[in-house]
């Protein structure tokens, strides 16, 4: 038996380590297993594995007319090779398996339709969507093009963050706006919901259909909101992209079903099973650019209806008694800028916007009036085709 | 509202907790009224996940739809999703709930207890590590549990814990709750599920959901929440099984590259380590594990990867790769436990299209072994599925395919079934095991049967077995039938004794055993051709009674016409054809018939031809009367 020293000698060698690795995760091979990964003669690795032999690490035993290896008592006190086989046996992280999870989805939609497209509303979600893409697909670029619905209302920040990162990544960025709505004028504030039946659903059903895409990918999450939650990854829309809650296939395993009918098209949701802090979580551990708004800064705003809306440009009509004010906030969710509602925050890092998430005490929808009109606003809104 | 969430934890508490435990996903099952919904809710609500305009809104909508009384909570309302099923105050299919704890993410799915909904329960549970069954204190275990206990051991779910709701309205007896467990245990015995738990809960008060119960003193184990916290994932288990890797795409960025993309369904994989691809059986090492993040040295089950081989092989989207030392089975057979998921129901015979990992191919039942009764686990025979049943099939594909057993792996065992008119999900599937090409002779027979080939060529299929002793003239007045039907315009085909000695049974002697192996090959030669349609003229000396039987069960009712040429042996043995009597006599050949081998003379041939007292052609004649008299 050999000394600790000796012991350290003997773990210098890349081969004997490796031999060991591959003893500890499948006791029992022979040698000639062993010598598989390597190109080295018989003799070469018998000399190995006697050295490990000698070393108290490795014992065989005779099993017919096979020399079987397993690692001895000794080698389990390793912590290396203890942490290998944890390491082995260990849970992945929640955030690998979802990572995992979210990659097979995409793989899989693009593998099997013919015309798939990326929705990209420059928001988190799909920062986080665009990232896991480039990780499914790597080192190819990604094999479909990403679409943006402009609704020209978005904040002028959003706008130059999608310029940036289509540049960055070399990105096949489609960007579509009413032409109906442009011509008419709609906007948020003299026509309501109907902006939003023009702006946001129509244009993005028009879209669809000018491009002839079979599949969009969207980045809804489950913990959104109710409907939500018992929609399908694959979410199929008969022609007028209407959905059908009670007519949902049922998706078992991670086997999906992409076989669509005449006039049918997939609405392909890979981020169904995270939620609002995992997405924070990911961006942190991943670096993932985000749009700046969603950082803590001095920006001028008023206060309307109990939210707080930024005056991002000139075109915000101000109310009677409305001054725009300079305060802390940020965004937790981010759209129209004249419909989305800031947060005070002194949040200016990821580190800080993370421990906001962890005690924070409402929902992040809580921001977005148009989701407020009524109990099952969002339900209503994706019966009719919206995501 | 006197109840208020505790305070939230403080701001100092470390940044990125990656929860140790991972992620665990478990399914929720029990009855319409055992509380599924509310032990969610109760749940969310105690992980302190639920946000301030959460709470408000559950506020409102307890005061507004709520059933649990003035003043309390409705859990249930946070789970019941469309709008449709809050107002009808049920819930209709799988909802999926999200919540942490310091030790684990977790992610439910909420599966209704309806009859009618099992396929909502096999979607739930199919990605399901544990299953939670909610019992009635009051009720005990009823046909709904054991249905859902039967669904979870299907699915190969690897912890059952049953919740024993509502102990509040049992006083808290642990009597009650004792009988139930014994209950229980019975049930998992019978259903082989290997890892249970029982808890005695209370959703609504909120006992032993997140810590012990101060009225339940007499329960000391864990509570559910705990319990849930540290029970195992199935993943760990899918870690230990031998290396599966199913291409998913074929990662080609330019010609310098070629990289299979996929997700590791089981085992591990090391650059340097040996691969086969299935079902090509090709194989080669791992070159590279190639992910955004760099090179890996190593990747596990559950993990996404990309991996580049060493040499250039044809492997395509649907091959499998696996560990050469332990690798998947190959087959185009299986038997295999269908779940029906659609309103119309299967159909044995009919084309579907299986999708197995990421393999898609055209499929069919070929049989329904029985049906199986969820609520008594009884076997009962079936001629078709409907929805929700489940069966124990056949499955016969056009190509064969790579596969566990599902309850070995559930990612190269488990299938979808899709009709190919509707593109409907129309049945979840697991596999159990190949079944040998044998047992299935008459598979390709499914399409075009032997009555339209007959009709095709307009004629009667048969086999005229002509049987005697060498020299006995069977093959002369076999060639002169042939010519005869021939000339008539039938289709004919002759098996002759030396012929086929000389080709497909060279490698047969005399001996008994290889004279009986040569009989039961042309018999099943003279079958295919039947099947083909033809009349088939065999010419063989067959001696024994027991393989011409054999031929001849072989055929169906009418089709084997058994023909002896009845030569008496002197006479034979003066013709003497070929020269082989005066050899046998002369010991040269050994088990000759008639000399030191025995000829058993039939005693019921349909067709007995003495050839000493008529000329061939008359014997022909003969056997053409026969052939007309019997159309």
């Amino acid at each position: 038996m050999r000394n600790e020293a000796d012991i350290h000698a003997v773990l210098a060698d890349p081969i004997r380590r490796r031999v060991l690795e591959d003893l500890a995760r499948n006791p029992g091979l022979t040698a000639s297993d062993l010598g598989e990964p390597f190109e080295i003669s018989k003799p070469a690795l018998s000399r190995h594995l006697k050295i490990l032999e000698e070393s108290g690490l490795v014992e065989r035993e005779i099993d017919r007319q096979f020399r079987r290896f397993r690692l001895s008592a000794r080698a389990e006190t390793l912590d290396w090779l203890a942490d290998l086989r944890m390491q082995a046996l260990a849970p992945l992280s929640h955030l690998d398996q979802l990572e995992a999870e979210s990659i097979h989805t995409m793989r899989e939609v693009v593998a099997e339709m013919s015309n798939p497209v990326m929705m990209y509303s420059i928001g988190k979600d799909s920062s986080v969507m665009l990232h896991l893409a480039l990780k499914a697909f790597y080192p190819s670029k990604l094999p479909f093009p990403l679409l943006h619905i402009d609704t020209t209302w978005k904040f002028r920040e959003m706008i130059a963050f999608r310029d940036q990162v289509a540049e960055r990544y070399d990105l096949d960025l489609r960007i579509f706006t009413s032409p109906d709505g442009k011509a008419e004028g709609i906007n948020p504030f003299d026509h309501g919901a109907h902006y939003t039946d023009v702006m946001k659903t129509a244009a993005l059903k028009q879209a669809l259909d000018h491009y002839g895409f079979d599949v969009a990918f969207g980045g809804a999450r489950r913990d959104e909101e109710k409907s939500r939650a018992k929609e399908r990854v694959l979410s199929f829309r008969s022609k007028g992209h209407v959905w059908n809650p009670k007519g949902q296939r049922p998706e078992i395993w991670n086997v999906f079903n992409t076989r669509v009918n005449k006039n049918e098209t997939i609405r392909a949701f890979p981020l169904s099973n995270w939620t609002e802090l995992d997405i924070w979580q990911y961006i942190v551990r991943e670096n993932i650019p985000i749009v700046p708004l969603y950082f803590a800064a001095r920006r001028p705003v008023v206060e309307r209806d109990g939210a707080l809306i930024m005056v991002d440009d000139e075109r915000l009509p101000l109310e009677a008694g409305e001054t725009p004010e300079q305060r802390w906030v940020r965004f937790r969710t981010l759209g129209c800028y004249p419909l989305t509602g800031a947060i005070e925050s002194q949040a200016d890092t990821l580190e800080g916007i993370v421990r906001e998430m962890q005690v924070a005490r409402t929902s992040e929808r809580q921001g977005r009036l148009i989701d407020q009109d009524q109990s099952a606003s969002m339900e209503k809104k994706k019966l009719e085709g919206y995501f | 509202m006197s109840q208020r969430q505790p305070a939230a934890a403080a701001s100092d508490a470390p940044l990125f907790v990656d929860a140790p435990n991972g992620l665990l996903r478990f399914i929720t099952c029990g009855s319409v009224d055992d509380g599924k919904s509310t032990l969610i809710g109760r749940l969310l609500y105690d992980s302190k996940l639920l946000l301030d305009d959460q709470v408000s809104a559950l506020e409102l909508a307890s005061k507004r739809f709520g059933t649990t009384g003035e003043g309390n909570l409705d859990f249930a309302l946070l789970v019941d999703g469309l709008q449709a099923e809050v107002e009808q105050g049920i819930t209709i299919d799988v909802a999926y709930r999200f919540f942490a704890t310091d030790k684990r993410k977790f992610i439910v799915a909420d599966t209704p207890g309806h009859e009618q909904y099992t396929r909502n329960m096999v979607t739930g549970a199919s990605t399901a590590d544990l299953a939670v069954l909610l019992v009635d204190a009051r009720q005990g275990v009823v046909t709904q549990t054991r249905r859902h206990a039967y669904i979870a051991a299907l699915l190969g779910v690897r912890t059952v814990v049953m919740a024993v709701n509502k102990m509040d309205l049992v006083d808290y007896d642990e009597d009650v709750f004792r009988q139930i467990r014994a209950d229980f245990a019975g049930l998992a015995s019978l259903l082989n599920l290997a890892q249970t738990h029982a808890i005695p809960v209370s959703a609504l008060k909120g006992d032993n959901i997140s810590s012990q119960a101060p009225t339940m003193p007499w329960y000391t184990g864990p509570s559910l929440l705990e319990f849930l916290e540290t029970a195992p994932q199935t993943q760990s288990d899918f870690t230990r099984q031998p290396f599966r890797f199913p291409v998913q795409w074929v990662n080609r960025p330019h010609l310098d590259f070629r990289g299979y993309s996929g997700c590791v369904a089981s085992g591990q994989i090391a650059v340097g380590d040996a691969i086969l691809a299935l079902p090509s059986a090709k194989s080669s090492t791992v070159k590279r594990i190639v992910s955004f993040d760099g090179d890996m040295q190593r990747a596990r089950a559950g993990q996404a990867v990309t991996l580049v081989l060493d040499d250039e092989l044809d492997i395509s989207r649907g091959d499998l790769l696996c560990a050469p030392k332990d690798r998947a089975e190959v087959s185009d057979q299986f038997m295999a436990t269908l779940v029906w998921m659609d309103e119309k129901p299967l159909l044995p015979g009919r084309s579907y299209l299986m999708k197995l990992a990421t393999k898609t191919l055209p499929t069919t039942v070929s049989s329904i072994k029985h049906a199986i009764n969820i609520n008594s686990f009884e076997k009962t025979a079936a001629k078709t599925l409907t929805l929700n049943e489940i069966a124990e099939v056949n499955l016969s594909l056009e190509t064969e395919i790579a596969f566990d057993a599902y309850e070995e792996n559930h990612q190269t065992g488990g299938f979808i079934l899709i009709d190919r008119m509707t593109n409907a999900t129309v049945a979840a599937g697991m596999l159990s095991f190949a079944l040998r090409r044998a047992q299935n002779l008459h598979r390709q027979a499914l399409n075009i049967s032997k009555p339209q080939r007959a009709e095709q060529k307009g004629q009667k299929p048969r086999v005229l077995w002509f049987t005697g002793l060498s020299g006995s003239g069977k093959s002369t007045v076999a060639n002169l039938v042939e010519q005869k039907l021939f000339a008539e315009g039938h289709h004919c085909m002759i098996l002759d004794g030396d012929n086929v000695r000389h080709g497909l049974n060279r490698d047969l002697g005399f001996t008994d055993a290889d004279r009986v192996e040569n009989i039961r090959r042309i018999a099943e030669v003279a079958k295919l051709m039947v099947e083909a349609g033809l009349i088939v003229l065999v010419s063989f000396i067959s001696p024994f009674r027991s393989e011409r039987r054999m031929a001849r069960d072989l055929m169906e009712e009418g089709e084997f016409v058994e023909v002896f040429v009845d030569t008496p042996l002197e006479v034979c043995e003066q013709r003497d054809v070929k020269g082989l009597y005066a050899k046998a006599r002369a010991g040269e050949i050994k088990n000759f018939t008639g000399i030191d081998s025995p000829y058993e003379a039939p005693q019921d041939a349909e067709l007995h031809l003495k050839s000493a007292e008529a000329s061939a052609d008359a014997l022909a004649d003969k056997v053409l009367a026969y052939l007309a008299a019997q159309t």
